[in-house]
């Protein structure tokens, strides 16, 4: 029988430490919807697993200036009840809930979801849009990540031994911006991402769109941020022919798999959708945001 | 094997056990502590059939290790009943007849009761959002919807 040594740090050194000295493969625990069924199915079989949710930094919501901190393993059903955060980066917010079901929320957080390195994560698009960097701790101090320099094949992390996601920075919003995320399922709830699109935009005062993000999640070995995409949007007013742009980036920047939730070519026309249908939601939030 | 020790407090009560890093809160209420109400169904967060409260907030006991249970108020189905009294989500469940097999049911009472605190006047679409997590092969969720309505409406005292 197995031993598996359990260890739940409250400091960031503490943590870093414990995960860069093990003997053996370490294995940093968020919520551990993914881990404790990798663990179940011997999927990853860890020496030592040290849990990150008794460390304040990685369970703190702050808002400092011009920046929104979000902790690494703050759960969905908390995250959802922060009005700072759903008010400024509504999309995040809604892409972080849609994983899972209820209990699922009581524990999924964004770095788990993201360092878990699924192509379909939900919310790695939203990030991505949102332009979040990623607060690293590791053996050799700090660093900023941006989200989409974070996953660089399934399952695969830029992350060296020892080192964590403590927590997501996002800038708080100018007037007149919105974001919003978009999946699309087979079914109602509860299922993987076939395509997933995240869209933040800004308008000036005249309506014009001032800055854009377009992520895409499922449609290649890692989650995209596609930079034809904002291109498509700045400048405009986001009418129908920015709208077409926008989609035809998203369908180009696409190197999906065939799988049996869907083809590559619906794969291509999907995100083209999804990515259109996010930038409306994404700019009437904006324009209600003046 | 090394064992940790525990300590933690389950439907009120202070209680200390020995588990192993590798046991689930859901091995431990049921083979630690003989809390064999939370059922195991799938033991991969998708049925609900181990849905407990953890400070207060819904979880698949599946989905956590014991060893996490240290300092936290573990809420199950054990604590739902007041004495004899069941609680009303129990008593309607009976009622209307919410359920066949029954493997299903302690997790959606768990479910149920945490939603109806979040949420005390929840529209039949919230209700069946809510408890999407809860998986039942016998009775179509229509009963187990009316009954978790009929609760929520009788506790709002209308």
């Amino acid at each position: 029988m197995s031993s598996l040594r359990f260890e739940a740090p409250e400091t960031v050194e503490d943590a870093v430490r414990l995960l860069a000295d093990a003997d053996g493969e370490a294995m940093p625990l968020a919520g551990g919807t993914d881990l404790l069924v990798q663990l179940r199915t011997d999927f990853v079989r860890p020496g030592l697993i040290v849990d990150l949710k008794r460390i304040p930094a990685l369970m703190d919501v702050t808002v400092n200036g011009d920046d929104i901190r979000v902790g690494a393993a703050v759960s969905g059903a908390t995250l959802g009840k922060n009005k700072a955060v759903t008010s400024a980066w509504p999309g995040v917010v809604e892409a972080l809930e849609l994983i899972g079901s209820t209990q699922i929320q009581g524990r999924a957080s964004l770095g788990g979801n993201l360092c878990n390195g699924s192509p379909a994560a939900d919310s790695v698009p939203a990030l991505i849009a949102a332009g979040a960097v990623c607060e690293v701790a590791g053996p050799n101090g700090a660093r900023s990540v941006p989200v989409e320099d974070v996953i660089t094949g399934p399952g695969q992390l830029c992350l060296g031994p020892g080192e964590i996601v403590v927590s997501f920075v996002m800038p708080k919003p100018p007037p007149r911006s919105g974001d919003a995320y978009l999946r699309f399922i087979p079914r109602t709830e509860m299922d993987i991402a076939v395509v997933g699109a995240g869209v933040a935009l800004t308008l000036d005062e005249a309506g014009v769109c001032t800055h854009a993000r377009l992520g895409l999640g499922a449609v290649a070995p890692t989650p995209l941020l596609v930079e034809d995409g904002a291109k498509a949007l700045i400048g405009t007013k986001v009418d129908d022919d920015a709208l077409a742009n926008l989609a035809a980036a998203a369908s180009a920047a696409c190197n999906p798999i065939d799988d049996k939730r869907g083809t590559i070519a619906y794969r291509v026309k999907v995100a083209g959708v999804l990515a259109r249908r996010a930038a409306l939601i994404a700019l009437e939030r904006a324009r209600s945001n003046g | 094997m090394a064992k940790y020790h525990v300590t933690t407090s389950v439907n009120g009560e202070p209680t200390e056990f020995l588990c192993s890093g590798e046991q689930t809160l859901l091995d431990v209420l049921r083979d630690e502590l003989e809390l064999t109400g939370t059922k195991e169904g799938c033991a991969t967060g998708d049925c609900g059939a181990c849905s407990v409260t953890v400070d207060g907030t819904l979880v698949c006991a599946c989905l956590m290790l014991g060893t996490e249970a240290e300092g936290r108020e573990i809420g199950t189905i054990e604590g739902m009943a007041d004495g004899d009294t069941l609680h009303p989500l129990q008593r309607q469940f009976l009622e209307d007849a919410a359920l066949q097999c029954g493997i299903c049911t302690p997790g959606f009472l768990v479910a149920a009761k945490a939603l109806l605190e979040e949420n005390p006047d929840p529209t039949e679409t919230e209700a069946r959002y809510w408890l999407a997590g809860n998986l039942c092969r016998c009775t179509g969720y229509d009963k187990i919807i009316r009954a978790v309505m009929t609760t929520a409406a009788e506790l709002r005292g209308e």
